[in-house]
């Protein structure tokens, strides 16, 4: 991938995408997932949606859940300190999900249920 | 599963796709209208030319408080909550959106220091997101700071097949007559030996861990992989992120080359952005 050089408007080779030097590996979809959906600034506050907002069951699935058992099998155990995959911090989010829904139902002149 | 952004040249030819500059200050335009959000993808501190953004949106920059955040307009029936819910669930719209995200924060990271944003930060108008850069512009420029003349990479290791230590010849002497007993003798053997060789790999991916980061500025380790996320039967050993001056660029490749062989593989990936070193606390 070498679209820095062709357009010229790059200087440097692109990030994530080194040559084939040894062991040396493009970035694949899945470094690229776990980088833009676990890492990097984020914001929370007056912001319209982020992903802490939302639920993200197949991602967490495949990106996460799906991690423990190989932890296990490694004898490594991150998931206990994982907040999305300790019980009681799920609960939380739930129930702060549920406080949100509320406000903002309130907030919604004429329109109480739920 | 193929390479980053393959899409090679996607939105980059001949400057097309690009905006350099919104003209925010001015006041006019670009607050988002009714259906529409503001997406934001890194901060930096200049503005530059990017390419197209996700759902192929041109990407401009909004200057304010010595920063300039690059962001995109995006509808919200796409990329508001609900439908959002919806979409990340959907693996290909997820890797599409992913790499859109992850090409405009590499551009300008290639080309000045940038702190990337996570995927799906989406603001109500192009204000609000010059309102957060003057609120948190000593964050920010503190963030900036911190990753300026660095890079990140990525080191991963796995456990390969260890060649199997086992000596057929001698136990088959051993138990001449008794095949039942030489057989358990074997397989008692075998699991011990991988028992070890499992926590002689994880105690190598310890030590690896801790002299990459004794070269870096900055290394944490993340949750390995799951084999369906890396593509790779081997087990994870090691998923770390080190920030590295970039004078120390060859100085970290050529550490990264002795670790290899022996049953653990090392694989290194980047530069990144400094995805990895520009988490923000949310207020």
């Amino acid at each position: 991938m070498d679209r820095a050089s062709s357009s010229g408007a790059v200087a440097r080779p692109a990030y994530g995408s080194m040559g084939s030097g040894g062991g040396r590996e493009p970035a694949n979809l899945g470094d690229i997932l776990e980088r833009v959906l676990d890492r990097g600034v984020v914001i929370a506050g007056d912001i319209r949606v982020n992903l802490l907002d939302i639920e993200l069951l197949t991602i967490k699935l495949r990106l996460l859940i799906a991690s423990v058992d190989t932890a296990k099998e490694l004898g490594i155990d991150w998931w206990k300190h994982d907040p999305f995959l300790s019980g009681r911090d799920r609960q939380l989010v739930e129930e702060n999900r549920r406080l949100r829904r509320r406000v903002a139902a309130l907030e919604r002149p004429g329109d109480l249920d739920d | 599963m193929t390479d980053a952004g393959s899409g090679s040249g996607e939105g980059f030819a001949e400057g097309e796709g690009f905006a350099v500059g919104g003209n925010f200050a001015e006041g006019e335009g670009f607050a988002a209208g009714e259906g529409e959000g503001t997406y934001l993808y890194a901060v930096a501190r200049d503005p530059l030319p990017a390419p197209a953004g996700v759902a192929g949106a041109p990407v401009r920059t909004i200057a304010h408080a010595g920063l300039v955040a690059y962001v995109s307009t995006v509808p919200l029936e796409r990329f508001g909550e609900e439908p959002l819910r919806r979409l990340l669930e959907d693996m290909d719209w997820l890797a599409e959106t992913a790499r859109a995200h992850h090409l405009v924060v590499d551009t300008v990271a290639a080309l000045t220091t940038t702190a990337p944003v996570r995927l799906v930060t989406v603001y109500a108008d192009d204000a609000q997101v010059a309102d957060l850069l003057e609120r948190r512009e000593n964050d920010f420029l503190r963030l900036l700071e911190h990753v300026t003349g660095r890079r990140e990479w990525g080191v991963k290791a796995y456990a390969v097949q260890p060649a199997e230590q086992e000596h057929p010849q001698q136990s088959a002497e051993a138990h001449a007559g008794r095949p039942g007993t030489a057989y358990l003798q074997r397989r008692r053997t075998s699991l011990r030996g991988r028992e070890q060789a499992r926590r002689q790999a994880l105690q190598r991916a310890d030590h690896i861990h801790r002299a990459l980061a004794a070269v870096a500025a900055a290394g944490l380790r993340h949750r390995a992989q799951d084999p369906r996320l890396s593509g790779r039967d081997a087990p994870m050993l090691l998923n770390g992120a080190y920030l590295v001056d970039q004078e120390r660029d060859a100085e970290f490749a050529d550490l990264v080359a002795t670790f290899g062989g022996d049953g653990v593989e090392l694989r290194m990936t980047g530069p990144w952005a400094p995805y990895s070193f520009t988490v923000m606390e949310a207020t």
